[in-house]
C-alpha cells in the first residue's frame, strides 16, 4: 500500500500517522508537503492527518482546502481514490466537499482531549473491514471543532444509505448524549463518501496503535485498509 | 472600492459562542437579551470602482471561500 501523507502549516499529526500506516503495511508512507501539484504516481490512499492547518484562520480546514495539492487530492477522489481524513483532516475534507456536513465548534465551547469510544455503524468498507458492526473501540479525540452538523436531508441521507462510519458510544456501546461530548448530529464521530473510499472522523485511531501506547484499539482501521488496497 | 462581507451562522445552526456571549451579558446585568448570534465580519480592499461588479465578485468570493454555505449565511454591502 502506497500512503502519502499530506502536510500543510500547522500539521502535527503527520508522524503518528505515518507509525500506524507503517506498522500496518510495513512500509513508509510518503510525507508530501501542501505546495505540491501532484500526487506520486502509484499512490493507494492519500491521507489528510490531524492539526491546526493555517492556524485554523477563518475556519478550521478552509485554508489547506484550497491549497494546490487539494485539486490533485480531488482528481485522485473522482478518479476512485481512497481518502482518509482525521480531525483536522476530516475538516478539510468537508471544506473541500468531498465528503458532507461541516464541523462546529464543540457545543461545550470546551477543547476536547481525552479518549472516546466509537461504535462501528457500517462494517465491510475499506476502512472497517475487520471490524464487526456494533464493535466498540476506544481513541483519543483532541479538537475544538468537532461537532458535525449537516442538514435534515443529508441526515437522512447518510443514515439511509449507511455512510455512517462511526457513532460516539459509551464503552459498553450505547449511543448517549453523556457519550457524545462535541455534540455531533446523531453521535456522528466518523462518516464515509457513497463509494466508501473517502472517509472522515474526528479521534486519532492512529494513536492506539501500539500496547506502548496504551492499546491497539485503532489498528483494524489500518489492517483493513492495508487488506482492502492490497487486493485492490 | 470597499466591501463588507458580514459572515453570520444559519438559523437552526447552534452558535454556542453567541449562546456563551449571551450568558455572559445576562450575568453582566444586561436584562431583556433574548438571543444572541454571534459572526463575523470580512472587510475586502477592492480595485473594482463599479459597485455592482464589486457586489458580485464580494458575493463570489464569499461563496468559494469566506462563508461556508452549509453551516452559514452572508450578505455584502458595498461603501
Amino acid at each position: 500500500m502506497n500512503a502519502v501523507i499530506i502536510v500543510f502549516p500547522g500539521t502535527n499529526r503527520e508522524r503518528d500517522m505515518a507509525i500506524a500506516l507503517e506498522r500496518a503495511s510495513g512500509r513508509k508512507p510518503t510525507l508530501l508537503f501542501h505546495r505540491a501539484d501532484a500526487l506520486p504516481a502509484g499512490t493507494d490512499l492519500v491521507v489528510l492527518p490531524g492539526g491546526f492547518s493555517h492556524g485554523d484562520y477563518l475556519r478550521s480546514g478552509a485554508m489547506a482546502a484550497q491549497s494546490p495539492i487539494m485539486q490533485a487530492v480531488r482528481d485522485f477522489a473522482a478518479k476512485g481514490g481512497h481518502v482518509l481524513g482525521v480531525c483536522n483532516g476530516f475538516q478539510i475534507l468537508t471544506e473541500a466537499g468531498l465528503l458532507p456536513g461541516a464541523l462546529l465548534r464543540n457545543a461545550t465551547l470546551r477543547f476536547l482531549s481525552m479518549d472516546c469510544h466509537m461504535r462501528v455503524e457500517r462494517s465491510g468498507t475499506p476502512y472497517t473491514a475487520h471490524w464487526q458492526k456494533g464493535a466498540v473501540f476506544r481513541a483519543p479525540m483532541a479538537h475544538g471543532d468537532g461537532n458535525y452538523f449537516c442538514d435534515d436531508e443529508t441526515l437522512a441521507r447518510l443514515n439511509g444509505e449507511g455512510l455512517v462510519a462511526f457513532r460516539y458510544s459509551t464503552p459498553a456501546g450505547e449511543i448517549t448524549d453523556a457519550a457524545n461530548r462535541n455534540g455531533a448530529r446523531q453521535n456522528i464521530a466518523g462518516i464515509l463518501s457513497p463509494n466508501l473510499r473517502i472517509c472522515g472522523l474526528m479521534p486519532h485511531p492512529e494513536d492506539l496503535v501500539d500496547p506502548l501506547m496504551g492499546g491497539t484499539d485503532g489498528l483494524p482501521m489500518f489492517t483493513s485498509l492495508v487488506e482492502s488496497l492490497a487486493t485492490a | 472600492m470597499k466591501a463588507l462581507v458580514t459572515v453570520m451562522p444559519k438559523a437552526g445552526v447552534l452558535d454556542p459562542q453567541g449562546k456563551a456571549i449571551g450568558h455572559a451579558l445576562s450575568s453582566l446585568g444586561f436584562a431583556g437579551v433574548a438571543d444572541v448570534r454571534a459572526g463575523k465580519v470580512i472587510e475586502l480592499e477592492l480595485a473594482e470602482t463599479d459597485p455592482a461588479k464589486a457586489k458580485a465578485a464580494a458575493e463570489e468570493m464569499a461563496r468559494k471561500l469566506l462563508a461556508n454555505t452549509v453551516i452559514e449565511s452572508f450578505r455584502v454591502e458595498v461603501v
